[in-house]
């Protein structure tokens, strides 16, 4: 079985403007979006009480709704999720109550209603907490992105390590974007997905630049557009079987992992589809606007020993 | 060309073997298990008393199948395996009666529990299960937050308390010493005054650091603790809080707490398979009360005792050894105003002491105290579990100022560090309040491990059934190094008894799902060569080595990510983390090291090789 009967090296680099235009406008999109709605945060960065309770029949959500609103709560979520038995309650942090008993409080209320409800999960979060897991993750993303650059300019050189780290950065920013628009919950498992979801873009990216540097070695007369058009090409089978693989993983995730990776398997899964998307067409176009040349690329070959070299 | 030496042949076998090994004890599941800890703080946890269980269980006929002895910081476990549960149930009962002969007030907690099943010369090579996370496994977490200002503020207290004294016995007139917030202002009359005050106090109290300054016609200096002091206050405040939050879990008779300190002033709890949160909170949340009073050695009260009666006003006790003390009913003090207790030594006789501070309150009524009472016995008993023991009741000597107590007797030097941390153990050393808490019952705990596990296998067979219909024989070298990377990762967490989490679980799935690019990467290179005309030895060969600079790359990148998630990264993003670094790891020594080993092991040695199985080659028509 072969997917790719490639005759010709494919012009990927012809429409590129366009393609960048259109990314462009993802992006701001995206940012728009973000400034605009804001993320459904977890309890983990608000801080607040998340309750999970497990009914033996289905669920009286209104009646739940009335209970806790009988204690005071003005702003609180109550939410099937998975089953029609379980329930998703999210209360927020009060000032001046004591959160140790706020969860017990709830729960009696609810088991006075309807004697078969269960408590299957509490998570309090402090707001305290909150705010230091907020600013660790900008930390992170922060470590990632210049950790990634220094690491490929070194590696490579300047024009490729900025056009990789913005096109994933713009990876990063549309599963943002997603999240906003949509309204999923942004919880602590997505961060850790959009930042893995960062290395595995940078890891693709790395690929494409790779098999570009090579073939500057190799065809020395070809030009920087050609270039860039036959190593897309030469890797686009690797690219597909790669992230189907990845894709099927994680789409098992999402379909048999539960609440819990439920989100997180669908940024990892926005994160490959754009991954793919702006290693070949967001960073490679990227580095032929900065003007990348072979001098950049290929380094004088020094010869070993003591010997002077006759220019 | 495609051969490897024999040695890398053996480091792959061995890389197996060990993997094997160390998944394996993964796989036995747990079998039904008792568990010995100590109920009160006094009570040792030993290799004895693993000896004496096992001596009390076999004179009832019953035999464990092994039994392990574990300390978890000071404090000892015992742990006994049995083959069912009858007999797990009838050895709890077995061991109550030998070990607690007053049911009333037990010495040991004697704890149904679960243990790893797997036998014991798998154990005996260090090979353990990983730790399941509470998110699998059900239970409590809480994060505490201690009120480190209240430990500085109750200490400032005693500082002021030992500077008034300072000062009185240095016949230095100061018209006032008070804690002013967090310092100690003492206040003088006259800058005569206040420059010998400070030299003295600056003797006197090296831990301090003391400022001079004035203010309308009053001489003021100031003391603060110096850094070093203060962290040694944080310090000691953290390990007291954790050691008392030993002592009452262990009241529960949870089996393998977590109590760890988390940055310089948290201190995470996991209680793993506890459901009555409420009861968690309420141990979690109680003081042990210390106590001093005056014992009663008068004729009246001695002959009282002797006949069992309790004159009024009196209350009877009894020591660690059994005996019966008559004390006063009235209180002296409290654990409020004790600060520490440290075991040490005289410094004349060398014997061994227990040295406690008190605050200034308590070292002014310990003065008076102590001046009308020489040569009669203060008793200080802890209250554990709402019952009162006498820890020490030692023969007061002479006038004691100042605060610094000093008990000394008839004690070994470990008698004396057991009395000073039972001392110090018995309250918390500043207050603590809930941050954090979270709550898993046990059947989401079950229904994650199975989501999480079948996932995975999902996952991981979709990707095999597809990579093998792809690349045929390759794609199955591939599949067998997917499955060696699992067992490789699986055995690194388990030696590092790594904590598995549901994030955790993800990231083995996510680590699989990246890993076949490695493969893939391999396995187009070897097809590319083939299709640029050259014979099927030297594809594999320059496959293998050209691929291997981008997978170097590429996955050097991801370990950045991982590295930086592993940093910041605090709860399920750390389980993250750290199996997504070591993945890559294996990862890399699977497909580089263990598929080569595995295409060279078929291919290397024919050397008229025609074709290899890698799926279809298709070459593109020359023009």
């Amino acid at each position: 079985m072969e997917f790719f009967r490639i005759h010709r090296t494919i012009p990927f680099m012809r429409h590129a403007l366009i393609l960048n235009i259109i990314s462009l406008l993802t992006f701001l999109a995206a940012v728009f979006f973000i400034a605009t709605r804001g993320f459904h945060l977890s309890i983990e960065f608000t801080g607040g009480t998340v309750m999970e309770v497990h009914y033996e029949q289905s669920a009286p959500v209104a009646e739940i709704r009335t209970a806790i609103d009988a204690l005071g709560y003005s702003d609180f979520q109550v939410q099937n999720f998975g089953t029609s038995q379980d329930v998703m309650i999210r209360l927020p942090v009060r000032p001046n109550e004591d959160t140790a008993t706020q969860s017990r409080t709830v729960l009696s209320a609810l088991q006075a209603q309807r004697a078969d409800v269960q408590l299957r999960r509490v998570e309090f979060v402090g707001p305290q907490v909150g705010q230091e897991l907020l600013h660790n993750g900008l930390m992170a993303l922060l470590f990632v992105v210049v950790g990634i650059m220094v690491y490929l300019a070194v590696r490579f050189e300047w024009k490729l390590a900025a056009s990789c780290a913005l096109a994933n950065l713009h990876d990063v920013v549309i599963i943002l974007g997603f999240f906003a628009f949509f309204q999923w919950e942004f919880s602590l498992s997505v961060l850790a997905g959009v930042l893995a979801v960062l290395g595995y873009s940078v890891n693709e990216s790395v690929v494409v630049m790779d098999r570009i540097r090579e073939n500057f070695r190799k065809q020395r007369k070809a030009s920087v557009r050609e270039i860039i058009n036959a190593s897309i090409t030469q890797n686009i089978s690797r690219t597909v079987i790669t992230h189907a693989s990845t894709q099927m993983m994680v789409l098992s995730m999402f379909f048999f992992g539960g609440p819990t990776l439920h989100n997180f398997s669908l940024a990892l899964t926005i994160g490959i589809w754009f991954g793919i998307y702006s290693s070949v067409f967001v960073a490679a176009a990227l580095a032929m606007w900065m003007g990348i040349k072979r001098e950049d690329l290929v380094k004088p070959v020094k010869k070993d020993g003591p010997e002077v070299e006759l220019g | 060309m495609n051969r490897y030496p024999l040695w890398k042949y053996l480091i792959v076998l061995a890389a197996v073997l060990i993997g094997v090994l160390y998944t394996l004890p993964n796989l036995y599941g747990e079998s039904p298990a008792v568990q010995i800890a100590g109920a009160k703080t006094a009570v040792k946890v030993d290799q004895n008393t693993l000896a004496r269980a096992e001596q009390a269980l076999d004179q009832g006929g019953l035999r464990p199948t092994a039994g392990s002895f574990e300390m978890n910081g000071p404090v000892g476990t015992v742990r006994l395996r049995f083959d069912s549960t009858d007999t797990q149930l009838k050895a709890k009962d077995q061991l109550e009666k030998a070990l607690n002969p007053d049911p009333q007030n037990p010495d040991y907690t004697i704890a149904l529990n679960l243990m790893t099943a797997s036998p014991n010369w798998l154990t005996d090579l260090g090979a353990h299960p990983m730790y399941l996370g509470l998110d699998l496994r059900g239970g409590v977490h809480f994060l505490l937050q201690v009120d480190m200002q209240g430990a500085l503020t109750s200490r400032y207290d005693s500082m002021a308390g030992e500077a008034r004294t300072t000062l009185r016995d240095a016949k230095l007139k100061a018209e006032d010493v008070e804690r002013n917030q967090q310092s100690v202002r003492a206040t003088f009359a006259t800058e005569a005054d206040r420059d010998a005050a400070v030299d003295t106090l600056r003797r006197a109290m090296p831990e301090m650091v003391f400022t001079t300054g004035r203010s309308g016609d009053q001489w003021l200096v100031d003391g603060k603790l110096s850094p070093a002091a203060i962290t040694q206050v944080q310090d000691n405040a953290l390990k007291q809080n954790i050691q008392t939050l030993h002592n009452r879990i262990n009241e529960l008779g949870v089996a393998e707490p977590v109590i760890q300190q988390q940055g310089g002033d948290r201190i995470v709890v996991q209680l793993p398979g506890v459901q009555d949160v409420a009861k968690a909170k309420d141990i979690l949340g109680r003081t042990a009360t210390l106590e001093i009073h005056m014992v009663d050695d008068s004729p009246t009260a001695t002959a009282a005792l002797a006949s069992g009666r309790v004159p009024f006003g009196l209350v009877r006790y009894t020591d660690r050894d059994g005996r019966p003390l008559l004390l006063r009913r009235q209180v002296i003090l409290t654990g409020e105003n004790l600060q520490d207790a440290q075991p040490g030594r005289d410094h004349q006789t060398q014997q061994p002491t227990v040295n406690l501070t008190l605050d200034s309150k308590g070292a002014r009524i310990f003065r008076d105290v102590t001046r009308d009472n020489i040569g009669k016995r203060m008793a200080i008993v802890l209250f554990e579990n709402g019952k009162g023991e006498v820890v020490t009741a030692p023969v007061i000597r002479s006038e004691i100022p100042g605060g610094q107590v000093q008990i000394s007797g008839s004690m070994t030097a470990q008698e004396a560090a057991d009395v000073a941390l039972l001392l110090r153990a018995g309250a918390l050393a500043a207050p603590m309040h809930i941050i954090e808490e979270r709550t898993i019952g046990p059947s989401l705990g079950a229904a994650n491990i199975k989501q999480g596990f079948d996932s995975t296998l999902y996952g991981f067979t979709a990707i095999a059934i597809f990579i093998i219909l792809y690349y045929h024989l390759f794609g199955l070298f591939s599949t067998l190094g997917l499955s060696f990377n699992v067992l490789l990762l699986l055995a690194v967490l388990s030696m590092l008894q790594a904590t598995l989490t549901l994030p955790g679980i993800a990231a083995i799935a996510l680590t699989l799902g990246m890993a076949i690019d490695a493969n893939v990467l391999i396995n187009e290179r070897i097809r590319e060569e083939l299709r640029a005309g050259l014979p099927p030895q030297q594809a594999i060969h320059l496959g293998f080595d050209r691929a291997w600079a981008t997978i170097f790359d590429s996955n050097l990148t991801s370990l950045i990510v991982g590295v930086a998630l592993l940093t910041f990264g605090t709860g399920p993003v750390r389980g993250f983390a750290v199996v997504h670094c070591i993945g890559i790891l294996t990862s890399m020594f699977s497909s580089v090291v263990g598929v080569r080993a595995l295409a060279n092991l078929w291919y290397g040695r024919k050397r008229k090789l025609k074709t290899i199985s890698i799926g279809q080659i298709w070459k593109p028509k020359q023009d």
